[in-house]
């Protein structure tokens, strides 16, 4: 009999719970119903503040439930009636069989007197960001109460919003739970370089309205008074215990939170000493068809305030409810995070019978190792500033050292790499995958590369932040195996793509004969010659039919059309953006009429035209390359179309014109060749009607001006473009693209497209943020002369080949033949069009 | 009384008409179309045009080259290769082409008709 599963909370672990239960009860066991207080769908809170770089809540929304869970949103639950097993919403009464509390905390606000006042913020939700963020508008400084990690987040939140920041923390140091006073120290030295002011030691004491008194202290920059003048907020005004008077705008509070547990009064369930629903081990209440999960549950009498012992918990329940007596196996508090830009992890145990401290304020870094008293097993500890070791040194906790301490702890690049670590360590603490766990999947599911291992066993699915230790995993087991992570092209090149694109670019190497006789072997083949000439024409190889090229290039490109399966092929014009007069329509239409193609709108917003033989071919582009059309390079590993929404031109929601930006893009970009087909598109609002983010390069209108999206894919895998940049003006737009585009034709595999290259990429987005806007590699220069070269000199590939009487006598038929149509190729009709006629397998009946 | 052999060689265009390491397409007399195919060394062989894959005419178009030292074409619709000495196929030997033998007299291509 089907029981019924009462889920009271729709947070992170709530859902976490639920997708669990729900891809492990195979054999549909349970009903799920979740009762939400919010109205939004489960959100990932714990990526709220990188909301406040996109301002888009559906960015942080966590993948949906299936149509079997019942998902009863902005209805919470409102009382238990344990005796009849009922839970009482705004809804009605609902039986459960199970009833798992997740009903989270909420934010604790310090009861100061005037913490209501308006422009008091708490620092949960979305809609606080939103409201804080509205409130900010007219602001000109903010108090953050809490230097914790969530205070430090909601400091940087306003930092970026404009604000000058003070944080106020009543522990002698900032994340008093994480770091150690020396370590404290540092951290608190670096955010206030970010002209944040810390006041520690200190509580807020009251609040009070009016601020008249601003100038008199000077507190304000002129710029500040005047932004202030013209949109007036009422000020506040903090008294902290120190005796410091602090006049701000706004004050958000961030000083930890409590647990949801009001419904235990009403339930009579127990209730830990310091809150929270009192369960045992395995997370259930003293009620036994009642569990409680997150952080409203009190574990033996403990809170939880992190989201991986939730999602332990909710593991854990899960198992429960599907018969096996799983407990919940305790928490793993590490944490590793970048606050206002500075790293801070911590491991383990913080303190114990012998420390290696490393401390250099010169670069900014601190670092404390705990060692057991032998010094022989690590413990935990903490980094401040550089957290690169985090990963290795986390999977060793517990275990000898892996290397020695100075040695793990000395500047990033030197030596992790090299470091052993036991089988038993964790090395993807999201979804708790160990060292051993991957080798083995590496060895009998013959993973070859980092996205296998994500599908395969969810490592570096979660933050992520273990990818480059799954990378360096990988090389060393195939190394085990025998085998290296194969980089060569093909049986002909042991280089990679990109090894090749430096060996030509470096060396100048104009032919594929000469990179063959020098850095390869053979004659080549279907994989490295079109590779090659991509990389020949990507550096500006002239026309890809040239005498040297004609022979690399692949049917599509040798015909500059598409092949399709009865060879006929297909053509397609550049339409840029889209935008088309009526004449140039009529054009298309005549053309495909008088040589009978069969006509097709693609999805890239312009028109195929099938069914044209080889020697039709320069015929159709004479006609096409007189009305002014030009390649479209639909057959090219190139930039096939950038699509636009209509904007802000016609459309009384768009913000910004895209048709002009598509137009302006694809003329930028038409004719660049590169590692696959890059396709992109410009929206003119927050609608997105041209579907740009899952395009390879995205731009989505603002209100300021553009929002780029970079790695999306529609295709078998799916994947959402990545922010990388918003609100910037068109110039910064388009140098960016440029910086991108380049940046990935030098360096991704061949046929890897942007997706899975920025997947790859070891420090993902961040690390190409670093690369193309930073200038983190010092090749800035480079890929935007390299893109200046590539617009000079494109020039229309069919306009080449009609005034090349040699190019032109290769679109022939046959050789003794070449004006005479091939007689095996044929047509039927099918709604009013001409389609192909296939022609039977040799050897084999006709269909 | 001697001669058993009933072959005539067919001519079909200048050497020099063949590009290196490339293919063309050419049409003999019955219909029948062939696919020619001259190497880097200048050598010169010839198999069926068909594509024992698809049944479309497109094995002249495809990629020459060489696969662990055999010359081969790659067909342009899946990229099987076939040995262009014998039309074996490397990826699926119950896919092999008809080869045709191939000679140039005086500059000029010719193909054995059987």
């Amino acid at each position: 009999m089907v029981k019924t599963l009462i889920v009271a909370g729709n947070g992170m672990v709530g859902h976490h719970l639920v997708r669990t239960l729900r891809a492990r009860d195979t054999e549909g066991a349970w009903r799920v119903i979740v009762c939400a207080e919010e109205s939004r769908p489960a959100y990932d809170r714990v990526a709220l503040s990188s909301y406040a770089t996109h301002w888009d809540p559906t960015q942080l929304y966590l993948e949906s439930v299936d149509d079997q869970v019942e998902l009863r949103l902005g209805e919470p639950v409102l009382t238990v009636d344990r005796a009849a097993r009922v839970v009482q919403t705004a809804g009605g009464t609902l039986s459960y069989d199970a009833l798992v509390l997740a009903t989270g905390s909420y934010p604790f606000v310090p009861p100061v007197p005037g913490r209501d006042l308006d422009g008091c913020f708490t620092y949960r939700t979305i809609e606080d960001l939103d409201a804080i963020r509205s409130r900010a508008a007219s602001a000109g400084s903010g108090v953050v109460i809490g230097g914790g990690l969530l205070g430090l987040e909601a400091a940087g939140l306003l930092r970026d919003l404009g604000l000058k920041v003070d944080i106020v923390e009543f522990a002698p140091r900032l994340m008093p739970l994480q770091v150690d006073e020396a370590g404290g120290a540092l951290l608190r030295r670096l955010i206030e370089d970010m002209g944040v002011k810390v006041h520690t030691d200190a509580a807020a004491q009251f609040i009070e309205c009016g601020s008249e008194v601003d100038d008199v202290r000077g507190r304000f920059s002129p710029e500040h008074r005047q932004l202030r003048d013209s949109n007036p907020v009422e000020g506040l005004t903090l008294s902290l215990s120190s005796g410091t008077l602090l006049d701000t705008d706004l004050i958000v509070f961030s000083a930890g939170v409590r647990p949801r547990d009001e419904l235990a009064d009403q339930a009579g369930l127990v209730k830990g000493e310091r809150g929270g629903f009192l369960v045992d081990e395995h997370c259930r209440t003293h009620d036994e068809h009642i569990w409680a999960i997150g952080e409203c549950a009190a574990v033996d009498g403990r809170c939880y305030g992190l989201v991986a012992p939730g999602y332990s918990m909710a593991e854990a329940v899960a198992e429960q409810l599907l018969g096996s007596p799983q407990a919940f196996p305790g928490a793993d508090l590490s944490t590793k995070l970048k606050l206002m830009g500075v790293g801070v992890a911590s491991f383990g145990e913080t303190t114990g019978p012998l420390d290696v401290v490393y401390n250099d304020p010169a670069t900014g870094n601190y670092a404390k190792l705990v060692l057991s008293d032998d010094a022989q097993t690590l413990l935990g500890g903490m980094l401040v500033g550089d957290t690169d070791a985090y990963g290795i040194l986390k999977a060793s906790v517990g275990s000898p050292l892996p290397a020695a301490p100075l040695a793990l702890l000395a500047p990033a690049g030197t030596s992790s790499a090299e470091v052993e670590l036991p089988g038993s360590a964790q090395v993807c603490s999201c979804h708790a995958v160990s060292k051993h766990a991957l080798c083995t999947a590496i060895h009998e599911q013959e993973l070859t590369d980092v996205p296998g291992i994500k599908a395969c066993t969810k490592a570096g699915t979660g933050c992520g932040g273990c990818v480059p230790m799954l990378n360096q995993l990988l090389k060393k087991e195939l190394a085990k195996q025998g085998k290296t992570v194969s980089k060569a092209l093909c049986e002909h090149f042991t280089q990679s793509r990109q090894e090749l694109f430096d060996i030509v670019r470096v060396a100048g190497i104009g032919t594929f004969s000469q990179l063959i006789a020098e850095h390869g072997t053979g004659r080549g083949c279907d994989i490295c010659k079109p590779a090659v000439a991509s990389i020949l024409a990507s550096l500006g190889g002239g026309h890809i039919l040239g005498t040297d090229q004609v022979a690399l290039q692949d049917t599509n490109d040798r015909y500059l059309a598409n092949i399709q399966r009865d060879g006929t092929y297909s053509v397609v014009p550049r339409i840029p953006g889209g935008e088309i007069t009526p004449d140039k329509l009529i054009v298309i239409g005549e053309v495909a009429r008088d040589f009978g193609l069969y006509t097709k709108i693609t999805g890239g917003q312009r028109i195929d035209m099938f069914g044209a033989r080889v020697e039709q071919l320069p015929l159709i582009w004479k006609r096409l390359v007189d009305a002014g059309f030009e390649s479209g390079h639909a057959y090219g590993k190139s930039l096939r179309t950038v699509k636009s929404c209509v904007g802000s031109t016609w459309c009384r929601y768009g913000v910004q014109d895209s048709v002009g930006m598509a137009v302006e893009l694809e003329l930028r970009y038409r004719g660049l060749r590169s590692p696959h087909k890059l396709k992109s598109a410009v929206s003119g609002c927050a609608r997105e009607c041209a579907e740009a983010r899952s395009k390879d390069f995205g731009i989505i209108a603002t209100d300021q001006g553009w929002n780029l999206y970079v790695g999306g894919n529609g295709g078998t895998t799916p994947r959402h473009a990545d922010l990388l940049v918003s609100d910037v003006d068109s110039e910064t737009l388009i140098r960016t693209i440029d910086r991108f585009l380049m940046f990935y034709i030098r360096t991704a595999d061949r046929l890897q497209r942007t997706a899975t290259w920025l997947e790859s990429l070891d420090g993902g987005l961040d690390y190409l943020r670093g690369v193309i806007i930073d200038d983190s590699l010092g090749i800035c220069a480079e890929l935007d002369a390299a893109m200046a070269t590539h617009v000079e000199s494109y020039a229309d590939e069919w306009a080449g080949v009609l005034q090349d009487k040699e190019k032109l006598a290769r679109f022939s038929s046959f050789v003794n033949a070449p004006a005479q149509p091939d007689p095996s190729i044929s047509f039927r009709e099918e709604r009013g069009q001409k389609v192909p006629v296939l022609l039977g397998l040799p050897g084999r009946n006709q269909p | 009384m001697t001669a058993m052999l009933t072959s005539t060689w067919y001519p079909l265009c200048s050497v020099d008409a063949l590009e290196p390491e490339r293919g063309v397409a050419a049409l003999l007399p019955d219909g029948t179309q062939i696919a020619i195919f001259r190497t880097h060394d200048d050598t010169v062989f010839a198999l069926a045009n068909q594509d024992p894959f698809t049944g479309a005419m497109v094995l002249s178009r495809g990629i020459v080259g060489d696969k662990a030292g055999r010359p081969v074409v790659c067909s342009p619709m899946y990229k099987q290769a076939f040995d262009l000495r014998t039309g074996e196929c490397l990826d699926d030997p119950a896919r092999n082409v008809t080869q045709y033998p191939v000679r140039v007299v005086d500059g000029v291509l010719e193909v054995e008709l059987s």
